[in-house]
This record gives structure tokens, C-alpha cells and sequence, in this order.
């Protein structure tokens, strides 16, 4: 396997947008491959993750960005569809079969309101009878059953929503840039206890691209290549209660168990962590799932401020999902861009940037009858 | 009514919203949630299944009749959901003593986290929710707390 580095990432503010979702992506791509040095025409490979519209995304995006005939493989991973992508951009490079290829993901969600709530009316839906299967649902059960066992209360999660809206308020490509206080947090509407509406993320418009290329040929391209020094993916293995209560843990504790191995490094390695915090239940829930503290003090971690920007282990430091916004196949994607941009020195304002970033962990994860995770460790 | 115009009315069926729910079939019986327990693993599952998701062994399975009462493991109070589905209400996960946990309502009890209490004793109830596009009568299943 060769070694693969990131020579371009580009990224579209996360909001929502008149013009259409290929526009979007386009844009991601065209500031990817200015960011890399690199003509359209130099790319051998597109990897293009989109959930809602999957059948050909990637060749609707050439149809903006330049007909080459390249090939194109086309991702969808529920919310791991982007990251998804850029594995299988990462593994044609260290395989050989590719030199310089782009994984983009993008989605446009408009104002469609909980994800599943169509399916959710037909008749033969069994939403609302034999309890919720819609996402607010899932990862607030799981946030209720880390309080069962750990004692974690409803102001530790809502603190990663007061965190992660801090510092997406600095970062211009965040979707929702406001500041919240705890109380503002707690009092906003309940969706799903104990997930009141600022701790549940919002649905988007939004692309990220990356460029990749072999190690050896980074240089000509960039003076700052990006090793990608762990690429993962995993699905939900069989536990006990998974038919009933999807589970976000196991594979993501397997998932990093893989990538640190492939990384050679552990937890403790790390200067950034962006991580899949869909919701703020699982953000804690996280923190111990990729070993950044022992079990069950998740809580603590947030109650100590060990994940700010100048704490311990910094998370989310681009705002996360629930500020900087969750285009659902863009998202994976948009997670890699910001680690390359803090381990770059470029998070753009002084007030998120990461002290000395050197080595960043990327996580995503879909979960809804059925889960996918990766993971992404980025070394520079 | 003559035998003709009582054979050409449509008969009326109650009809479980899932498979694995078992309605009665006779004065006596209780409804019961139905499945299959692997011989190879142990793991019981609701519902038919041909391999087991836990350790692949294929067609290893015998029934299994599940208990009508159970734990409540975890749960979440759903305050917004899919439009015409009416709120507050709450989505429990119950372990059955048979080693299989189900996803329904938990209900006559009002929904405060205050009042659920972890391993809490939970008893399933039926209930018709509505009527098919045939006109039958579709029945789910339910958990409350129950009775000492």
C-alpha cells in the first residue's frame, strides 16, 4: 500500500441554497483543485457521495465541472456516505490504481424536517406506536441509556451544544453562527429527551471535496501534504439489543481500535478530534467510544472543558455538526477538510485555531436500521 | 338475511401490525410476541429468520413465545415527530426475560422522566390502532407498567 496525502480540500458554507446541489458540489471540487495546484483534466478518478440523489451524482457534477470520461464510483452510506467516498478515493490511490483523484460529497435537504418523517406517514408505518425509529429517537435512547449507566445528566450533554455553537460562531463556513448559553440550550424546545432543539442538528444544503495523490508525488502539488494515516471503515456488529436500539458504540470502538493500530499511535496521540455529533447525547457518548477518557466519564470530560480548543483534546473545534450543519453526504467530507485546515494552521480565526495541531481524527457514522462508521486519522 | 348476502359481506378480521405479534386465536389465549432462539448461539430473535445475525449458523432455530412482561432498559420522550403522529410520547426499549429486547410505547403513565425508572416491571397490552384499506382491524402491542 502506497502512502496517500491530502493535497487539496474545499468546502462550500453549509446553509441553504437556490442554486442546485451539482452547482454546490462543483464549487467544492473548483476550490479543492485550485487549493491542490491541480487542472480538472489532471483528475483520473471522482468519487462522489450524495444519499438523497444517488443514481449518477458523480456524473452530474462532470456535467459542471468538465465531461473527461473518467470514472466515477457512486457512494451512499446513510450519514457516512462522504467519508465513505474518500475512502475509496484513499484505497484506489494506495493501491496503485490511481494518482490523483477527488472524493466530493454533497446533499441539499432543503427545510425537509426529521429525516424519515415521509416514510413516517404511510399507513403501514409503525412510527409513534411501537416507539420512534426517527433519528432525534435513536440518539436520545442512547444518550438515556449513558445517564442509566453512568449517571449523566441533561446539562453535560447540552454543554456540547454550547461548546460546539461557540466555535462554529468563528467559523465562516458554519450554517448556524450563534452563540448559546447553557440556558439557552436547556430551555429551547424539547424534541426527544434529553435533546431539546439546540442539541439536535440542523438538516442543510452543502459539498466538500478533496484532492488526494500518492505521498511521493504531494510535494509537487503542495508545500503542506496532509498524510491520510488511517483509513476505516466498519459496520454494526451484532449486540443484544440492536434490533431494538440501534447502536452508534460498538463500531465506532471498533473503528478506532483499527485506526489507531494502522496509525501506529493511540488517543493520547491526538491534537483534534472532529467527531459525529449528530446530536449532543452523542458527542459523550463518543468521547469514551474513541478513547479519549475511561468509560463513563464522558460527562466529565465536557464538565472539565477538555475538548475546548485549548483543552486536553479538542473536539470539534469546526463547530461540529449541530452549528457548522449535516448535508448529509457532505458531511464525512467536510470533517476531513477541517482536520487538513487545522493541521495546516489555516482555521481561518485565531479563536479555533488548534495550538501546534499535528495529528486529527476524522469520525462519521449513519445509523438508522443498520450503521456505518469511519474513521479518517490525518498526520502532518 | 339470506345465506347469499351474509357470505358476500366482507369479513372483518383483527390483523397484527407485525409479524411477530401473535393474536389469539381462541377464547382463553392471550396475544404473545413470537420468534425464533439460534441452537447454535442462544440468541433469540423476534420473528422468523433463516441465518443468525449473531453467528451465522443457518436454520439452527427453534420457537420461541415470549414473556408478556418485561424491564424497561432505556427510553426517550418524543415531543416532535413525523406530522399527524400525536406527541408527547414514549419510545421504550424492553428487555424480555427471554434474552430479546422490543422497541413500542410505553403507556398509561404520563411521560415525565420522573416517573420511568430504569428496570422498571412493564406488562404488554393490545390494542387496535386503525383500520387497513380492507376495513380490517389492525392491532399493535403496547407495554405499561405493570400490575403488582
Amino acid at each position: 500500500m502506497r502512502e496517500v496525502a491530502v493535497i487539496g480540500v474545499g468546502m462550500v458554507k453549509f446553509g441553504r441554497y437556490d442554486k442546485s446541489v451539482w452547482e454546490l458540489a462543483r464549487d467544492a471540487i473548483l476550490e479543492a483543485l485550485q487549493d491542490a495546484g491541480v487542472e480538472f483534466k489532471k483528475v483520473e478518478a471522482l468519487y462522489s457521495g450524495n444519499m438523497y440523489r444517488t443514481n449518477l451524482s458523480g456524473q452530474q457534477i462532470l456535467q459542471q465541472i468538465g465531461l473527461t470520461g473518467i470514472p466515477v464510483v457512486n457512494v451512499v452510506n446513510a450519514c457516512a456516505t462522504g467519508s465513505t467516498a474518500v475512502r475509496e478515493a484513499y484505497l484506489a490511490v494506495a493501491m496503485g490504481l490511481h494518482d490523483i483523484v477527488v472524493a466530493v460529497g454533497s446533499e441539499q435537504m432543503g427545510k425537509m424536517g426529521l429525516l424519515g418523517a415521509d416514510a413516517a406517514r404511510r399507513e403501514e408505518s409503525v412510527e409513534g406506536i411501537l416507539g420512534s425509529g426517527l433519528m432525534p429517537a435513536i440518539f436520545s435512547t442512547a444518550g438515556v441509556e449513558h445517564m442509566r449507566k453512568y449517571g449523566t445528566t441533561i446539562e453535560q450533554f447540552a454543554k456540547v451544544s454550547v461548546k460546539n455553537h461557540k466555535y462554529g460562531y468563528y467559523n465562516p463556513r458554519s450554517q448556524y453562527r450563534v452563540i448559546l448559553s447553557l440556558e439557552d440550550v436547556l430551555n429551547s424546545r424539547m424534541i426527544s429527551y434529553p435533546n431539546t432543539l439546540y442539541m439536535c442538528c440542523p438538516t442543510g444544503d452543502g459539498a466538500a471535496a478533496v484532492v488526494l495523490a500518492p505521498m511521493s508525488r504531494a510535494r509537487e502539488f503542495t508545500s503542506k501534504p496532509v498524510k491520510i494515516a488511517a483509513s476505516v471503515l466498519t459496520t454494526d456488529p451484532y449486540t443484544d439489543r440492536v434490533f431494538a436500539l440501534p447502536d452508534p458504540n460498538t463500531m465506532t470502538r471498533n473503528a478506532a481500535k483499527l485506526a489507531y493500530e494502522q496509525a501506529g499511535i493511540g488517543p493520547e496521540d491526538l491534537d483534534l478530534v472532529e467527531l459525529h455529533d449528530c446530536f449532543a447525547t452523542a458527542e459523550i457518548l463518543h468521547y469514551e467510544n474513541l478513547g479519549l477518557c475511561p468509560e463513563g466519564e464522558g460527562g466529565r470530560l465536557i464538565d472539565e472543558g477538555a475538548t475546548e480548543v485549548d483543552g486536553r483534546i479538542p473536539v470539534n473545534i469546526s463547530g461540529g455538526l449541530l452549528s457548522l450543519g449535516h448535508p448529509i453526504g457532505a458531511t464525512g467530507v467536510s470533517k476531513i477538510c477541517e482536520c487538513v485546515w487545522q493541521l495546516r494552521g489555516e482555521a481561518q480565526t485565531p479563536d479555533r485555531q488548534v495550538p501546534d495541531c499535528k495529528v486529527a481524527l476524522a469520525h462519521t457514522i449513519g445509523l438508522a436500521s443498520g450503521g456505518a462508521c469511519t474513521i479518517h486519522i490525518l498526520v502532518r | 338475511m339470506t345465506e347469499a348476502a351474509k357470505s358476500a359481506e366482507p369479513t372483518k378480521k383483527a390483523r397484527p401490525i407485525v409479524p411477530y405479534l401473535k393474536l389469539p386465536e381462541k377464547e382463553g389465549e392471550e396475544a404473545v410476541l413470537v420468534g425464533v432462539r439460534c441452537k447454535a448461539c442462544g440468541k433469540a430473535f423476534l420473528g422468523e429468520r433463516l441465518v443468525c445475525p449473531n453467528c451465522t449458523a443457518i436454520n439452527q432455530f427453534e420457537p420461541v413465545t415470549f414473556s408478556r412482561t418485561g424491564e424497561l432498559y432505556a427510553y426517550t420522550i418524543v415531543y416532535q415527530s413525523a406530522p399527524g403522529i400525536p406527541v408527547p410520547y414514549i419510545s421504550a426499549i424492553i428487555d424480555l426475560p427471554e434474552g430479546v429486547s422490543v422497541r413500542a410505547n410505553l403507556v398509561d403513565i404520563e411521560p415525565r422522566p420522573e416517573n420511568l425508572k430504569f428496570g422498571m416491571k412493564v406488562e404488554m397490552v393490545t390494542r387496535k390502532v386503525r383500520e387497513d384499506s380492507e376495513g380490517n382491524d389492525v392491532i399493535a402491542f403496547f407495554f405499561r407498567p405493570a400490575v403488582q
